[in-house]
């Protein structure tokens, strides 16, 4: 047995190494938010984006890429906000028939052999289309479970990073150990070898797109009890973030290397760097600049440590 | 077990398939009885591949029968042949370079994953490492590694390890593609001898490889197929290296070893290279073979002094070196290009007019080397991928011969092509290098090494030694690479 951290835990190095710069700096310049309510704040609003990262990440473990999970955290919210708070019954209905609209999707995707790309953003108008019927203006409120959920107050660690870590778990569970996760990801890295071993590669990436699915309708339950209400246009800025956080977190666009707990810590990271832009008192025409020049700079480190473990790897 | 009482394993009757205007089986007939190795050579395009495609379950023939262990069989497929214990170790290694060697076992044995929830892994593991520790002792690959960060050979170690091991459903035939294409010649022996045991314990094997003595000496029976038929059948013992390369339809030329080595060493060097171990040098004309045992330096070697020779950021208006990749599917071929495009890529700056490519003198260029080469194809705008794997490394070769540059390094090219199509680049070669072209030829099999001017042997990615003329013989390169394990 050698003692030689694995490959796994040497990609979640840069994040982690991002998050807790990040962390310190934020402390540094505001020192009153290193408190229970402080963290919660700063961290509010990763649970959601977090689990759009994780149903992105799902989409990416199969070598495709999703354009639509921004709209389609708007549309769950919508419905969060309208049907399931006043008859739950056809909520909870409506949401699952769009995640199996979800897995339709990424079959179809598989059968037609059709880029994923094109299908996603046009599903994006179709799922702020919906959207839109049910929310025409910003309204709605959330169903009380739900608001009593992401308003909890756990003892000693707030509710946001108490979420944070359930969610990477369960996500870690799914795709690193158990069965269904080593297909996923078998389907990214080889999908002939897949096939010649006998599974179905279609139901491989059915799963992913529903797994998929679920997350983003978690996070748009997620971002109604954070908000209190809906709007159509609510979490269209998740389509990238979401790829964001996956790529930040270690993953890679093809040949299914990702990893859970990397693309919560990516998640996590991104929401930091918009309020460490704010405590710097950036104008805000500048801090998507600058959270952008915070993306270069922690994939600019993670290339560089590729580059030293490849050279160890020589040696 | 009984060979000669039992029913056959697996019988393929009469079987016919066709890929478009190919004839890719034509009426083949192939009987796998159990405790038997069977032996299959052929050129490329001979149909051993489809034929070993219509067993494992990957491909339906379009006519014939398939009957297992005596019995027809109505709906065969992949799962059909897992569970009656077909195992296959294909010529392109084709694990998830992502997944771990155990997640990749979870992969290959669908059994293991029921009733034992997130239990697997440890069940796995076992397997696996069994299977390697007796396949190959003292093997060093850790099974929790992924399998993109081993070497080629040990991902080809554990690909073999996996189709060697039981994780409920034995395997009983194993399928062998050209598995010893990148092993150095003491894993291979490993496998060899592995082969044996397994036949002997009633297993049976399909053995598909070009090195001959390694087919005569490990199996019971060979098949010899040709033009998408078997064309001959008999006991090993019942041929020789002649009589195959008979039955294949190549004619036996006797070797010409000693065939005129140049001394070249007063011609001027073109390149030269200083590293651990002693100095590399070339001089114009020559072809430098490098040589050893697998992994130890060779290519890394060839990717320096390419590295070196070609523009960092900008295109060099003169290319210096051209590289004719070994392991073509991942480094050598456009996949979606057509044949022309292929070919043509790395002379562009030259077929190129105001920054517009000259379609013309593209089609031209690309006739010429057609005939040159004998690239087999009715058209050079068909897809790459519409040649067999010969056709396509000549391709590359061409792309690669067709540039100025005066040296050309190769990165053994001639992994798993037919014997044929290596006879036509060796003479093809030998006109570069007449005139004034120089190669770098790092290969792993002596024959090819043979043909050089000179050889270096690398070991532990140092030169340990430098053979010329007369010199580079077998015996002198194994006591090279081995020099010093022995002390």
């Amino acid at each position: 047995m050698s003692l030689r951290p694995s490959v796994d835990a040497m990609r979640l190095v840069v994040p982690t190494l991002a998050l807790t710069a990040l962390l310190a700096a934020v402390f540094w310049l505001q020192p009153r938010a290193m408190s229970y309510m402080g963290l919660n704040l700063l961290f509010n609003l990763a649970v959601p984006i977090a689990l759009a990262t994780l149903a992105q990440m799902f989409i990416l473990a199969v070598n495709n890429l999703d354009l639509s999970i921004g709209a389609f955290v708007s549309f769950a919210a919508c419905v969060s906000a309208t049907f399931l708070q006043s008859t739950p019954l056809i909520g909870v209905l409506i949401l699952l028939a769009a995640i199996a609209a979800y897995a339709a999707i990424g079959a179809v995707i598989h059968l037609r052999n059709l880029p994923s790309i094109v299908v996603t953003l046009g599903m994006s108008f179709v799922w702020t289309g919906l959207a839109v019927l049910l929310l025409p203006a910003p309204g709605g409120s959330p169903p009380d479970w739900a608001r009593s959920l992401m308003t909890t107050k756990p003892p000693l660690v707030p509710m946001a990073i108490v979420a944070s870590v359930i969610i990477a778990l369960i996500a870690h569970l799914i795709v690193t150990r158990s069965s269904l996760g080593v297909l996923i990801r078998g389907v990214g890295g080889n999908e002939r070898s897949v096939e010649r071993a006998g599974w179905s590669v279609l139901w491989a990436k059915t799963a992913a797109y529903a797994l998929a699915g679920t997350f983003a309708v978690a996070a748009g339950i997620a971002l109604v009890g954070l908000t209190t209400s809906a709007d159509a246009n609510i979490a269209l800025r998740y389509t990238l973030l979401s790829i964001a956080g996956v790529i930040l977190g270690g993953g890679e666009f093809v040949g299914g290397r990702v990893s859970p707990v990397g693309a919560v810590i990516g998640a996590l990271t991104l929401t930091l760097a918009a309020s460490f832009l704010s405590f710097m008192r950036i104008s805000p025409d500048w801090q998507i600049g600058a959270q952008g020049a915070i993306l270069i700079i922690v994939l600019a480190l993670r290339l560089f440590l590729n580059r030293l473990e490849r050279q160890e790897g020589r040696a | 077990m009984t060979p000669d009482t039992a029913p056959p394993l697996i019988e393929v009757e009469q079987a016919r398939l066709r890929f478009g205007a190919v004839k890719a089986l034509d009426g083949a007939t192939l009987h796998i009885r159990p405790g038997e190795c069977v032996g299959l050579v052929g050129h490329n395009g001979a149909g051993k591949s489809t034929i070993v495609n219509v067993i494992n379950g990957a491909l339906t023939p379009d006519e014939g029968t398939l009957r297992a262990e005596g019995a027809p069989v109505e709906r065969y497929g992949i799962k059909a042949a897992h569970a009656l214990g077909v195992r296959c170790v294909f010529q392109e290694l084709s694990l998830c370079p992502n997944l771990t060697v155990i997640e990749n076992t979870r992969i290959v044995h669908r059994e293991l994953g029921s009733g034992r929830g997130l239990g697997w892994r440890s069940t796995a593991r076992r397997i696996i490492e069994r299977s390697l520790d007796e396949i190959f002792p003292g093997h060093g690959i850790d099974s929790r590694a992924t399998v993109g960060s081993l070497s080629i050979a040990q991902r080809q170690m554990a690909e073999i390890a996996m189709a060697f091991s039981d994780a409920g459903a034995p395997p009983r035939l194993v399928i062998l593609d050209e598995p010893t294409s990148s092993l150095d010649a003491t894993l291979a022996g490993q496998l060899l001898a592995q082969v044996r045991r397994f036949v002997d314990a009633g297993g049976s094997v399909i053995f598909i490889s070009h090195i001959l003595h390694e087919i005569l000496s490990t199996s019971d029976r060979v098949v010899v197929m040709k033009d998408g038929n078997v064309v001959a059948e008999r006991p090993a013992g019942g041929f020789t290296a002649d009589s195959l390369f008979e039955a294949m339809g190549s004619v036996a030329k006797p070797e010409n070893a000693a065939q005129a080595r140049r001394d070249l060493s007063s011609a001027p060097v073109l390149l030269e290279q200083r590293g651990r171990g002693l100095p590399f040098r070339a001089h114009r004309g020559e072809l430098v073979g490098l040589t050893g045992l697998s992994g130890h330096g060779q290519t890394e070697m060839l990717l320096e002094l390419y590295r070196q020779r070609s523009g960092d950021w900008l295109p060099l208006r003169d290319p210096a070196v051209a590289f004719v990749a070994g392991d073509r599917r991942v480094n050598g071929i456009f996949h979606l290009w057509s044949i022309l495009e292929n070919f043509a890529v790395a002379s562009l700056g030259d077929l190129t007019r105001r920054g517009l490519v000259n379609d013309s003198a593209v089609a031209d260029k690309g006739d010429g080397w057609k005939r040159r080469i004998e690239i087999r194809t009715q058209d050079m705008n068909n897809p790459i991928l519409s040649l067999s794997g010969g056709n396509q490394q000549k391709v590359l070769f061409a792309r690669a011969l067709a540039t100025r540059a005066p040296v050309v390094l190769m990165d053994d090219p001639m992994r798993g092509v037919d014997v044929g199509t290596k006879r036509e680049v060796y003479q093809i070669l030998r006109e570069e290098a007449a005139g004034e072209r120089t190669f770098v030829w790092y290969s792993t099999e002596t024959e090819e090494v043979c043909l050089c001017d000179r050889v270096y042997v690398f070991r532990e990615g140092e030169i340990v030694a430098e053979l010329v003329g007369e010199e580079i013989n077998e015996a002198n390169i194994l006591a090279a690479s081995f020099q010093g394990e022995a002390a």
